[in-house]
This record gives C-alpha cells, sequence and structure tokens, in this order.
C-alpha cells in the first residue's frame, strides 16, 4: 500500500497539522512533513476527525434487500464518514443465532467499505420470551457483544434482568429500546398538543420514560451496564442523569433527527416523519442537545433504518417507522451542536468515534489521531453548505427527512485502514 | 371557495357562513316536487369509502344526485383494495376515470390531506371522515341545524354562532365529530365546552379553543346545544371507564338532566345513537332532539359543498332569485 499524505487539516479541529498514512497505520502527524513517495491531499481548512462509528445502523440483509443490503448501508456509511458500523439485528430471519450473525459479519467483510460489526438479538425472534444464543453468537466469528432486540423493548422485566447478568460473562451489553409496549398501542406519534389534533395515537414520554427508570434500576441492582437506544425525551435525560450521578453504569445515545426535528412536521401527514421513537418537541430537542453537550448522553447514533418509497408514499398510519440517516448525520450534528457553539470537533469525535467504538467493545475504531494508530480517518469540509437531494444517497433507500433542507458540511474523504473509501466526496 | 374540503380548521367565518347560506337554498330546493339541480350535470362524483358507512355514503350520494352529478360508488370491502392495492394506486385509478370530486372517507387520520396534497390527483377532494381526525361537512350539518334552530332559518342566513354555548358530550378522544366541531363552531364564534371523563379527552386539549369539563350536569344549565357523541362499548375494555352503566350515569343524557338545560336548548346527535348508553330513548325521541333533522340538513349541507367546490361561480338555484348568495360572496 501507498503513503497518502493529509496536509494541514484541523484535527480534531485544533492546530492546523499534516498526517501521514502509511500502508493500514497513521505513520507521523505533525508539521510539514513530507511527501516524498506520498499522495497528498490538500486538506487545508478541513476537519479531521477519526472514523465515525454508528452504535446503531439497519443494515437490513438478510430479508429486506430491497431496501437495503450490507453493500449498500456501508456504502452510505463511507459517504457519511463512517468506518464502523454495528448491523441491528431485526432482519429476517432474526439476528439470534451464531449462524445469521456470521453471515452478516461476513457480508460486512466483502463490502470493503466499512467495518460491519452484528448486533444480536436479545430474545428468540425478538419476541422477549427467551434468551438467544447469546454466548454462542459472542463466541463466534462476529465476536457479538452488543444485543438488542431494537424495534421491540425488552419489556418483561424478568428477561431483561437476566439478560444483563448473563452478558457479563464475556463482558456484553444490552441495548434497550425504551418502549412499553401497553402504552403504546396503535402508537402514532407523539402524545401531545399535535397528536389531540391530528387524531392520530399518541406515543406517550412516559412509555420511553418508565422503562428506562426500570432498566437503570435493574442495572443497578445486578451490577451490569445498560445501554439505552434513541433517547428521545427530556425526561429520560433526567432519569439517565439521575443514574449517572447514582454511578450506576448506563450509557445512552440520541439521534441525529431527534436533535433537530419536531412533532409539528407530522401536521404534513407526510410518513416521511414518522419514526420510532417518534419526533418529539423543541423542548425535548432542546434538553436533548444540551444532554449531549453536557455528557449524560454518551453518543449520537443514526437509527438508520431504510424503506423502500411505497412504504412511505402512503396514509400516515400505514407507513413504516424510521428514516435514513448514515449520510446527513454528521451534517446535522453540526449543524444543531457545533453551529449552536454546544459542542467542538474534539466533542464530536468524542461522541461519534470514541465513545461508541468503546461501548460496542471495538478496538481498532474511534482510535486517537496519532502515530500507530489504525488509519481510520474522516476528512470533513466544514465550510461547504448543501442542499439535501436524496437523488445522490449512496443508500438503496430515500426515506430522508432532509430533502431540500439546507445543511452545512461535507464529508470530502473517509478512510478505512488507510485505504479511501471516499474521495473527494464520491465513494472510491 | 377552496379547491379542497379537508379539516373544518380550513374555513373561514365567511367561508362556513357562505356554506350555510348555500346549505339553505339547498334545502328550498328539497321542498319542491322536483329535488333536482341541473347544476353538476356532467361532473363525475366518486365516493371512496374504505371504511363502511352507509349513512355518510348515501348522504353524499343524495347530494351529488340532487346536484346532478353522476356518482361512483367505491367501496373497499370486495374491491382490489381489499387485495392490497395502496391508497396511491387507488387514487391514479380514479384520476384516470375522469373524477372531478372525491369523497373520502378512510380509517386512517390524514388520508384525505394525503390524498390531495401528493400530487396523485387533480380532483376536488371532501373529507367524509378520516381515522379520529376530522369530519367538516358533519360539522358543518350540526352548524346549519343550530343556526336555524337557535338564530332562524331567516333570520339566520348571513350570520353565525356568535355567544352561543355549544357543549360536545363523550369520546372526544376517538372524535372526528368532536374535532371538527370544535375548529368550526369557535370560527363561528360559538363557546365551546367538552364534556367527557378525564381518559377521553386527548393529551394536548389545552390548545384546543374550548373548555373542558368533567362534570355534565355542571355545564347543562349553561348550555344552548349539548352534542352527545356515540360511545363505543368496547371502549370499556381498554379501560376508559369501568362499566356501560357507570357511562350512562354520569355522561348519559336522560330526561332527568335533559330539565336541566334551558328551556331552548337543543340535544343534538351525529348518529348511529347508542340508545341506552350515552341518550336515553326518551331524550332520543324528544322534540329537542334533531337527530332526525341533522340527517336531513346533512344533505344539503354537502350539496352546497359539492356546489361550491365544483360549479361555484354559478348561481345555485337558478329559477328564483338568490340574493344572498351573490351578497355572501
Amino acid at each position: 500500500m501507498s503513503k497518502i499524505l493529509i496536509r494541514g487539516a484541523k484535527v480534531l479541529g485544533g492546530e492546523a497539522q499534516d498526517v501521514l498514512i502509511d500502508g493500514e497505520t497513521i505513520a507521523e502527524v505533525g508539521q510539514n512533513l513530507s511527501a516524498e513517495g506520498a499522495t497528498v491531499i490538500e486538506a487545508e481548512g478541513q476537519v479531521l476527525l477519526p472514523g465515525l462509528v454508528d452504535l446503531h445502523t439497519h443494515l437490513r440483509e438478510p430479508g429486506r434487500e430491497d431496501s437495503e443490503t450490507v453493500l449498500t448501508g456501508t456504502r452510505a456509511a463511507a459517504s457519511g464518514g463512517y468506518t464502523a458500523v454495528f448491523a441491528m439485528a431485526n432482519t429476517f430471519p432474526v439476528a439470534d443465532t451464531a449462524g445469521v450473525v456470521e453471515q452478516v459479519w461476513r457480508l460486512g467483510k466483502e463490502s470493503g467499505y466499512c467495518d460491519v460489526q452484528p448486533i444480536g438479538a436479545v430474545t428468540v425472534g425478538l419476541e422477549g420470551k427467551q434468551l438467544s444464543e447469546l454466548g454462542a453468537m459472542h463466541d463466534s466469528a462476529a465476536r457479538v457483544t452488543v444485543f438488542s432486540d431494537d424495534g421491540k423493548c425488552v419489556d418483561d422485566a424478568v428477561i431483561m434482568r437476566r439478560a444483563l447478568e448473563y452478558v457479563k460473562a464475556f463482558g456484553g451489553v444490552v441495548a434497550q429500546h425504551a418502549q412499553e409496549p401497553r402504552l403504546t398501542e396503535g402508537a402514532q406519534m407523539n402524545e401531545g398538543v399535535v397528536s389531540a389534533e391530528l387524531g392520530l395515537g399518541g406515543w406517550p414520554a412516559v412509555a420511553e420514560e418508565s422503562i428506562i427508570a426500570r432498566d437503570v434500576l435493574l442495572a443497578e441492582h445486578v451490577g451490569s451496564r445498560v445501554h439505552i437506544c434513541h433517547l428521545s425525551t427530556a425526561g429520560s435525560v433526567e432519569i439517565v442523569r439521575w443514574a449517572k450521578s447514582r454511578g450506576i453504569d448506563v450509557t445512552a445515545e440520541v439521534t441525529p433527527h431527534h436533535l433537530l426535528l419536531t412533532d409539528e412536521l407530522v401536521r404534513s401527514y407526510n410518513a416521511v416523519y414518522k419514526v420510532n421513537p417518534p419526533l418529539r418537541t423543541e423542548r425535548d430537542v432542546m434538553a436533548l442537545r444540551e444532554a449531549l453537550a453536557d455528557g449524560t448522553i454518551d453518543i449520537v447514533a443514526t437509527d438508520h433504518a431504510p424503506h423502500p418509497h411505497e412504504d412511505k408514499d402512503c396514509e400516515w398510519a400505514a407507513a413504516a417507522m424510521g428514516m435514513v440517516g448514515l449520510e446527513t448525520a454528521l451534517s446535522v450534528v453540526q449543524q444543531t451542536m457545533v453551529e449552536t457553539g454546544l459542542l467542538d470537533w474534539a466533542g464530536i469525535a468524542e461522541r461519534m468515534s470514541f465513545a461508541p467504538a468503546r461501548i460496542g467493545g471495538l478496538d481498532n475504531h474511534g482510535r486517537p489521531v496519532s502515530a500507530g494508530e489504525p488509519a481510520n480517518l474522516t476528512l470533513v469540509d466544514t465550510s461547504y453548505r448543501g442542499v439535501v437531494d436524496p437523488a445522490h444517497f449512496a443508500s438503496r433507500s430515500r426515506n430522508t427527512p432532509y430533502e431540500g433542507r439546507e445543511l452545512p458540511g461535507r464529508v470530502t474523504h473517509t478512510f478505512l485502514r488507510g485505504r479511501a473509501t471516499v474521495v473527494d466526496g464520491k465513494l472510491a | 371557495m377552496k379547491r379542497h374540503l379537508i379539516s373544518a380548521a380550513d374555513l373561514t367565518r365567511d367561508d362556513a357562513v357562505l356554506i350555510l347560506d348555500t346549505a339553505e337554498e339547498m334545502a328550498r330546493v328539497a321542498d319542491r316536487p322536483i329535488k333536482k339541480l341541473p347544476t353538476l350535470r356532467g361532473l363525475t362524483v366518486v365516493n371512496l369509502f374504505f371504511e363502511d358507512s352507509t349513512r355518510t355514503r348515501i348522504s353524499f350520494e343524495a347530494a351529488a344526485k340532487r346536484l346532478s352529478a353522476d356518482v361512483i360508488n367505491f367501496s373497499a370491502k370486495g374491491s382490489s383494495v381489499s387485495k392490497g392495492e395502496s391508497l396511491k394506486d387507488t387514487a391514479l385509478t380514479l384520476e384516470a376515470m375522469g373524477a372531478d370530486a372525491v369523497v373520502i372517507r378512510h380509517h386512517a387520520s390524514g388520508a384525505p390531506y394525503r390524498l390531495a396534497t401528493s400530487g396523485w390527483i387533480d380532483s376536488a377532494v371532501v373529507n367524509a371522515g378520516d381515522g379520529t381526525h376530522e369530519h367538516p361537512t358533519q360539522a358543518l350539518l350540526d352548524a346549519f341545524t343550530m343556526r336555524r334552530r337557535l338564530v332562524g332559518r331567516d333570520a339566520g342566513l348571513g350570520k353565525d354562532l356568535n355567544g352561543r354555548r355549544i357543549t360536545i358530550v363523550g369520546d372526544v378522544l376517538h372524535s372526528r365529530v368532536a374535532r371538527s366541531n370544535v375548529q368550526l363552531l369557535h370560527t363561528l364564534g360559538a363557546e365551546v365546552t367538552v364534556v367527557a371523563p378525564p381518559t377521553l379527552v386527548p393529551i394536548g386539549v389545552e390548545s384546543w379553543p374550548c373548555e373542558v369539563s368533567y362534570s355534565l350536569d355542571d355545564v347543562l344549565p349553561k348550555s344552548d346545544a349539548v352534542m352527545m357523541l356515540r360511545v363505543q362499548r368496547e371502549r370499556m375494555n381498554a379501560a376508559f371507564f369501568p362499566t356501560e352503566r357507570e357511562y350512562s350515569r354520569r355522561y348519559g343524557l336522560d330526561g332527568d338532566r335533559m330539565a336541566k338545560m334551558p328551556e331552548h336548548a337543543i340535544v343534538m346527535h351525529p348518529g348511529p345513537m347508542n340508545r341506552g348508553m350515552e341518550i336515553t330513548a326518551e331524550v332520543a325521541d324528544s322534540d329537542r332532539c334533531t337527530a332526525v333533522e341533522q340527517v336531513a340538513n346533512g344533505v344539503s349541507t354537502r350539496m352546497a359543498v359539492l356546489y361550491l367546490l365544483l360549479g361555484g361561480s354559478e348561481p345555485a338555484v337558478t329559477t328564483t332569485s338568490t340574493p344572498r348568495i351573490e351578497e355572501s360572496k
């Protein structure tokens, strides 16, 4: 492999430096590095980040290859600056056996655009009744450490308790989709002023908050760690803040869309805004931003959820829940967190690379930008302004809520172990 | 007048009064030996019903036929819709057949809005009830009924419902009739109070332009009209209230309660009534109950809506002078 010199990029938003990649590794970081024998990328003014890591991606393969495959999903990930994604288990068949997680893991290897770390289902068939063979999935080639029934809540308190305890044996973590099922029967959107007017079934904040409260207490009781998926309400923030202050081993994620969009958008009845958990209120959005800034919420995770056009181009109640997010995540975070002054780029690196890799137990991602580290890097032109056009997405699906919206920032280069997966904003 | 009628909230006070005045003109036609007007001759109105509702469908059908429109009834049952055809493909089919107006009843809130705004069809869209969202023609016919009874048939022309106290009782949470009525009655200047057990009032109701009360007895003496909503017995199974009898005791309208209403006050019901549940037979069959009148008024009101959406530039009734319609435009 050849050498690549990234010249003059602001590393983690700090001082402009040169970064020399040799093979799969960062060889040197410093000023005025020699370009001899290296391909030079002039990166003056751009921000260099560690390759982004997404703890929450739906790649849809196996089973729903009409919406996404591991290949198209990892291409989308690379376009968005990601070098590793965690693939959620709610595929068909469900990733609840060593066989399925190994299949996804192998497809990730073959794609070459981004590392794919499968997540295993907590319970067989996501049915919340019987634990999947968690140990077998961990011992498989896929080395699963994150387990989640995402899409469904592990609502049975005993099953949740056992799962939290059981995965301690191999350093695993349960990622909970917090949604009390009885409180959300027929739920279509956030329950509040807008749902009252629109006559759409309400998804109350308390359905999320009550499960989070229960699970942090369970985690404390059995001495386990728990991760909360896509936290979406101001009340959930308060519970996690309280739990952390008490020393409970809890981590939490927020999606880009919950940092920007509110349930007012549902007034259009355009199903592109239908997502689970639902878009909340302005007050929730502000609380989530603040919590991400102060570390109560540890990471940004996309919950990239591709759906074919026909599953969105219909009446609200019939539409599927979810939004694609890999290719717009960094831009939304730049707008909501950096341009508001809530976080600097080092803070973004922590929340979109270092911390998600740490929570998910990925050793070779989320590493510092320094000599000897794996060359997983993302170069961002933060001065760019552009209108989102889903026709340019690498994802197979187009269900973005940002179509036609101007967002800042653009990933110009992504490097996976020294190999460019994105060059000048285009997939390599 | 607008191209579609999706929500009662889309109507201004003047829009609504124009519809009510036009409906009065239409009602006069119903008193003639020949109840038919040539106004919409050659136009096609499709009744697209994804939900069973014989009452609403035949009301729209009668309205369109009295205006000489061709009517196509498209029921989801037994059609391609029941085989999984999407709303979009159904819409494209109707468009290809040359529908000028689509009257849609759908179990999903927002389906008429999607139909009108997604670029699938060019025709006018009339919401005939969507999920638990809205039922604007029901609100219009209710307002028409109230104006006639409380203001007067002739005296009411050009007028709204300013200052009238209207009480809406029952399953407000699941009621599209309540949502449309609260919006429209507010637009028409009425003071609206919704009454229900707290379980049947939506979270977020504080943004509605109405008062909320949990006590029917407190509100009755201060009501010019009391609208009883249909309460489905199955709601009991989801613990919205303990038993039918308890609901009936606390929120049902019987003769004793009716006696607490001012003498001029009327009792309304959008139908179909659950006799013995939200309303007793004594009240339902009394002179003060307008349920049957509302059905008749429904045809006139829907004639007015179809006429104004599809052919509104010509006077509705050509054989007599119609100065009031001209004025109110």
